[in-house]
């Protein structure tokens, strides 16, 4: 720790590489207290309703486990199943010792002034992890509720699929309706073990003023398969994230989904980069972005460093009513026999499917309502059906901002 | 019916409809024949309301509504539905979906797709990767969930297989009410009188000829319309002398 400490504080004011620059005296690192529940009933309607747009459950149906953060206070923390943990990570940090084999280790804790801050003002976060063999069909709900307005939560999650093992989890991060703004920085390190299978939806409800910055890394070992979804759909002043994943196993395999919308005001620097280390790995990253006046760069980059792998990149852009939209692909190659792919494009909404549409019996605004909905569906292949579902709705909710 | 007067439009810069005079009665069906670049397509476009067909003169009436300038979809509602020959592909709808939009209440949309052969296109996205036979079996799905009152189709047979073009011509037959047959006690008169869809075929092949039982035909040659005849008359011709003759004799 002390080490760890160390090299935190050399990075106190190290300024990221992408995005733009936050002045982190602006935030308050003093999490009010918060009382812990003993159930999720007992959360308030106004917290509940909040929650739900990122897919929480109160009741907890269709879950096998919760973790829930207010400000810098993990709330409510279980496991429903066998072969699943859900801690609080300060706690998991004090009680287990193998939990220190997995902190830190894929993501630099001296990457930039936001990772520092994250080890030098922990706030709590999550360990989640699958034990071997175990499959946890439903998936684990994790929450991250920003309530005091101006606080800086700094969060480090650790999600682990042992060998063998399913794990789906679906995490909303979101404001109490009444903050404006806030401060979000979030570490996840994610391990994907031999032959495991995870899926990893984050959907996030933040507010005008909040500012957001995600660090996160993943490695998958052979055999494994890591679903990566990513929806943020709603307001934001400016959200930078640039995951890492690393394919270092045979026949690894990572998708990472992302579905961003920006509305005037919002700045979203997001993209995904995966290292294809293995043979017979496989990376898609597929972007879509919509923007009607926020500005949004969709970045992507697939480096293959061995022979017989495979990716690939995708990132529409529609513009509806100003804002911009940069899409950034990269691709490179180490060696011989990578393949490795990209399609960009960047436009508006095509005058023939609106007059398809119309032709069809549709006013020319649902004929574009109808058109933004279908650009927004992506077919992730391997995500179970409610978190399908979960994506959908969250993507509906916000439609109305979106046309 | 359908009354298109003294019509004349502009794509761009270009004129490509002449003083087009054009009436299609109710129950009638029409066939339009013409050689690639001759205007049947922006003929349809024009019909059916699209903007980039620009009206410089003329107008175009149906059920006694003046539509020269109304827009795509109140055409579509007031009944007028067009099977097109290239439509654009949409991500993320899904066939189904479209089907449903173009559907009235109670349509039953799989028994639709069985009947179109098509029950396993429902889940993927409209067009995308669709061949061409596939685009006009999709397309005669929606128009029998829209089932409109006058059915413009864009060269409903090209690029259907052996197999399906018994199935496109058929329907198409059965969509224009032409396999009313007269019975012991109704006239062909009454069955004639009974029809009330109206038809605008487009063939490039003819071949659509064989299943469909046709009023009227006419080619349309560089942006005007001549020849009004029957059908099976005029694609003998076609055949025969080719277009430039068949219009030559006609003027
Ligand atoms: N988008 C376009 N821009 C310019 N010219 C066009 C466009 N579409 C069609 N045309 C021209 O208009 C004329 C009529 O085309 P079209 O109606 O498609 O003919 P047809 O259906 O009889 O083959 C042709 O000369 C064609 O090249
Ligand atoms: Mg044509």
């Amino acid at each position: 720790m002390r080490e760890l400490n160390e090299k935190a504080l050399a990075a106190k004011e190290k300024k990221a590489a992408l995005g733009p620059d936050i002045d982190l005296k602006t935030f308050t690192v003093e999490p009010p207290p918060h009382e812990a529940l003993d159930s999720l009933y007992r959360l308030s309607e106004g917290d509940k309703k909040r929650m739900l747009t990122t897919g929480i459950e109160a009741s907890e149906q269709g879950r096998a486990g919760s973790y829930i953060q207010k400000d810098g206070t993990a709330i409510f923390s279980r496991s429903m199943q066998e072969g699943l943990e859900v801690i609080p990570i300060r706690e998991a940090l004090k009680s287990f010792d193998w939990v220190k084999e997995y902190y830190w280790k894929l993501v630099s804790v001296d990457a930039d002034k936001y990772t520092s801050r994250a080890q030098l003002d922990l706030h709590d976060g999550y360990v989640i992890r699958a034990l071997p063999g175990s499959k946890v069909i439903y998936p684990v709900q994790a929450c991250l509720y920003l309530e005091k307005e101006g606080l800086s939560q700094n969060v480090h999650n650790i999600i682990i699929a042992e060998e063998d093992s399913e794990l789906h989890i679906i995490t909303g991060c979101a404001t109490a309706a009444h903050v404006k703004s806030g401060l979000h920085v979030g570490i996840s390190e994610f391990y994907v073990k031999k032959n495991a299978k995870l899926s990893f939806t984050m959907i996030h409800h933040w507010a005008e003023d909040v500012m957001v910055r995600p660090r996160s890394a993943g490695i998958v070992e052979e055999g494994g398969l890591f679903l990566n979804n990513y929806i943020s759909m709603k307001p934001v002043k400016s959200l930078q994230m640039y995951p890492t994943t690393h394919l270092i196993g045979k026949g690894a395999t990572a998708r990472f989904y992302s579905l961003l919308f920006g509305s005037p005001g919002t700045e979203l620097d997001v993209g995904g980069r995966m290292y294809l280390k293995a043979e017979g790995t496989r990376a898609e990253i597929i972007a879509r972005a919509i923007t009607n006046g926020g500005n949004i760069i969709s970045r992507g980059e697939l480096i293959g460093e061995v022979p017989e792998v495979r990716g690939h990149l995708e990132c529409r852009g529609l513009i509806l009513k100003g804002g911009t939209i940069h899409a950034i692909p990269e691709l490179t190659g180490r060696v011989d026999g990578v393949e490795l792919s990209h399609e960009a494009a960047v436009g508006k909404i095509a005058q023939d499917e609106i007059l398809y549409l119309m032709s069809r019996g549709l006013t020319e605004d649902e004929a574009a309502s109808t058109i933004v909905r279908g650009f927004l569906s992506v077919d992730i292949p391997g995500l179970p059906q409610a978190l399908k579902e979960e994506i959908d709705r969250a993507v509906d909710l916000s439609q109305q901002e979106v046309m | 019916m359908l009354a298109i007067e003294d019509l004349q439009v502009k794509l761009g810069d270009k004129e490509i409809l002449k003083h087009i005079n054009l009436e299609i009665k109710t129950g009638e069906t029409h066939i339009l024949f013409g050689p690639n670049g001759s205007g049947k397509t922006s003929l349809l476009m024009t019909i059916m309301g699209y903007p980039q067909y620009r009206v410089t003169a003329g107008k175009i009436l149906f059920k006694g509504h003046d539509i020269t300038h109304m827009s795509v979809n109140e055409r579509s509602r007031l009944g007028i539905g067009m099977s097109y020959q290239r439509p654009p592909s949409i991500k993320g709808l899904k066939t189904r979906q479209m089907v449903q939009i173009c559907a009235h209440d109670g349509v039953d949309v799989e028994g639709l797709a069985r009947q179109m052969n098509f029950s396993d296109f429902l889940d993927r996205d409209i067009n995308v990767g669709f061949s061409g036979g596939e685009i006009k079996r999709s397309e005669l799905l929606q128009l029998m969930a829209q089932d409109p009152d006058l059915l413009l189709f864009d060269e409903p047979e090209s690029g259907v297989d052996i197999e399906n073009i018994a199935l496109i011509g058929t329907t198409i037959n059965h969509l224009l009410q032409r396999d009313l047959k007269p019975t012991a006690d109704k006239s062909k008169k009454q069955v004639v009188k009974e029809r009330t869809r109206m038809g605008l075929i487009i063939t490039h092949t003819g071949f659509i000829l064989d299943y469909i039982t046709a009023d009227k035909g006419q080619v349309l040659y560089d942006g005007v319309l001549a020849c009004k005849s029957y059908p099976h008359a005029i694609f003998k011709q076609i055949k025969e002398v080719g277009y430039e003759e068949c219009v030559r004799c006609a003027s």
